[in-house]
């Protein structure tokens, strides 16, 4: 029984900034980027009105704003921050130090494209940059998911299997800033949901004194230390999924790695990631409407990758449509793609596949073109198309 | 250490136990040691104010020995020598299999 919440109409970012309040970090740093911006700016006004007491550093870059969370985490401190495009461009090689100490900071990420030319709408190129930085990484497609994502991120990282920083991220203005409806959880439930953080380490603990950010070079245990967090980056999926069952009965909401709709008996499946996997479904109703078997598969965990449920999710399915909302220049297809088609290949059979590239910088992801690729898929499967090319999805 | 698996590892290659400093022996970089002549030696002290590991040893306000455990071999003892009283001598390659 799922206990008692506001209906809220608000956007994605004061969803994420809410969040953030409720789990009651430390320290956050700061540093505005369009189109993250109202986050930092709504819990600015929260540590203006005493509702947090949280250390809020306004810092004079992302490079910065990273370097002071993984300071303040290795101090013992629960961390947050917030970021975008050339933001989280910028605090690339902090992000694989905070993942490297074992910092468990929670990032929210708002996902924009990168420059040149320069553009502040939503493609996930800046995300997909950041992919094998450490972290763990949660999408949203709604306000509703960037709140629960946000909630259920602080868990993950601060799971003492786990201890990685994580990101929960949301779409350019798609999510952040339209008006959605969304249910808040009260201060006292999402609380207790969140618990209190007990370093194992903590720098300010004097009577305990530890040495952080050390060398591990000449020795030969640098090679190991990586290899611990590929095991704790793996162990991850399971406290995932855990904490995703927890936060399920509490809010009434289901929660899974991979979220399917219509694939018991769907024959041509779209797997969408972000605030597309809507417009998706949308299709896909009208599609059942007329008896086409369509179906739609969200991901909402990227890293780790579910690749043993992506790959059960489509068994038996004829042909699949990957979605990937930012290139891979020179790769066989968007990073999504790979990784689907990295899960397929074990399979006995496998599913025909097709790689679409949309939407980079904000360009339109309409009905007609979510369409057009049901289409297609009916025509891969009659053997129309080739299986494996790359579409760039209603480019001129 | 050497039997510990990744896991063992302290998380984050965090160092939990304080003033163990004294237990990393850096020697092991050099390719030269140094060696002084104590009959040239006028004890003037300025390799132990140059050298930047504090790897001379001083006892009564003279030199007598080199901390090789910590000494590194860059050299600056020798060079900033006013007496000409140290010598970069080579290390012997002990590494099997190379000469």
């Amino acid at each position: 029984m799922a206990v008692e919440q506001k209906t809220v109409a608000t956007t994605g970012n004061i969803m994420v900034a809410e969040a953030m309040r409720q789990s009651a970090p430390d320290v956050m740093a700061a540093y505005p980027i369009t189109p993250q911006t109202t986050i930092v700016e709504e819990y600015a006004k929260y540590v203006a009105q005493g509702r947090v007491h949280t250390e809020y550093v306004t810092v004079e870059s992302e490079h910065s704003a990273m370097s002071a969370c993984i300071g303040a985490s290795a101090a013992g401190a629960r961390v947050m921050t917030a970021t975008s495009s050339q933001g989280l461009a910028y605090m690339w090689e902090q992000l694989h130090i905070a993942s490297g100490l074992r910092c468990p900071i929670v990032m929210a990420n708002a996902n924009r494209a990168l420059a040149a030319p320069i553009n502040i709408h939503c493609d996930h190129s800046d995300i997909m940059g950041a992919r094998d930085t450490g972290w763990v990484i949660y999408f949203a497609e709604t306000a509703q998911e960037a709140y629960d994502n946000t909630l259920m991120s602080v868990r993950v990282a601060e799971h003492p299997d786990v201890m990685l920083p994580v990101m929960t991220t949301l779409d350019g203005f798609i999510t952040t800033h339209t008006i959605d409806r969304a249910r808040l959880l009260s201060d006292e439930d999402a609380a207790k949901f969140v618990g209190t953080y007990t370093p194992e380490h903590a720098l300010l603990d004097t009577d305990n004194p530890t040495s952080h950010g050390n060398f591990a070079s000449l020795g030969g245990t640098y090679f190991e230390f990586k290899k611990a967090q590929r095991n704790a980056i793996d162990r991850s999926m399971e406290v995932i999924k855990n904490v995703g069952a927890e936060f399920a009965e509490l809010s009434g909401r289901p929660f899974d790695v991979v979220e399917g709709w219509g694939m018991d008996d769907a024959e041509y499946v779209i797997i969408a990631i972000g605030s597309t996997a809507g417009n998706c479904r949308h299709v896909a109703r009208e599609l059942r409407a007329k008896g086409v078997a369509a179906g739609v598969l969200k991901i909402r965990v990227f890293r780790p990758f579910p690749f043993t449920e992506v790959a059960e999710a489509i068994k038996g399915v004829k042909a699949v449509a990957v979605l990937d909302r930012s290139e891979s220049f020179g790769a066989e297809g968007g990073p999504v793609f790979l990784e689907v088609r990295s899960a397929l290949y074990d399979m006995e059979t496998r599913p025909l596949v097709i790689n679409y590239i949309y939407g980079l910088g904000g360009a339109d992801v309409k009905l007609e073109l979510i369409q057009q690729v049901y289409d297609d898929l009916v025509d891969l499967a009659d053997g129309v198309h080739e299986s494996g090319r790359l579409v760039y999805l209603g480019a001129r | 250490m050497d039997e510990w698996t990744s896991d063992e590892f302290p998380r984050g290659a965090t160092i939990p136990v304080a003033g163990n400093s004294c237990e990393y022996v850096t020697g092991g970089w050099r390719s030269e040691r140094p060696v002084r002549d104590d009959a040239k030696c006028t004890q003037c002290l300025l390799c132990w104010v140059f050298c930047p590991d504090t790897s001379v040893k001083v006892a009564d306000e003279k030199v007598y020995d080199f901390d090789y455990d910590h000494c590194k071999g860059c050299g600056i003892c020798a060079h900033e020598c006013p007496a000409d009283a140290i010598e970069m001598v080579p290390e012997g390659c002990e590494l099997p299999g190379v000469k």
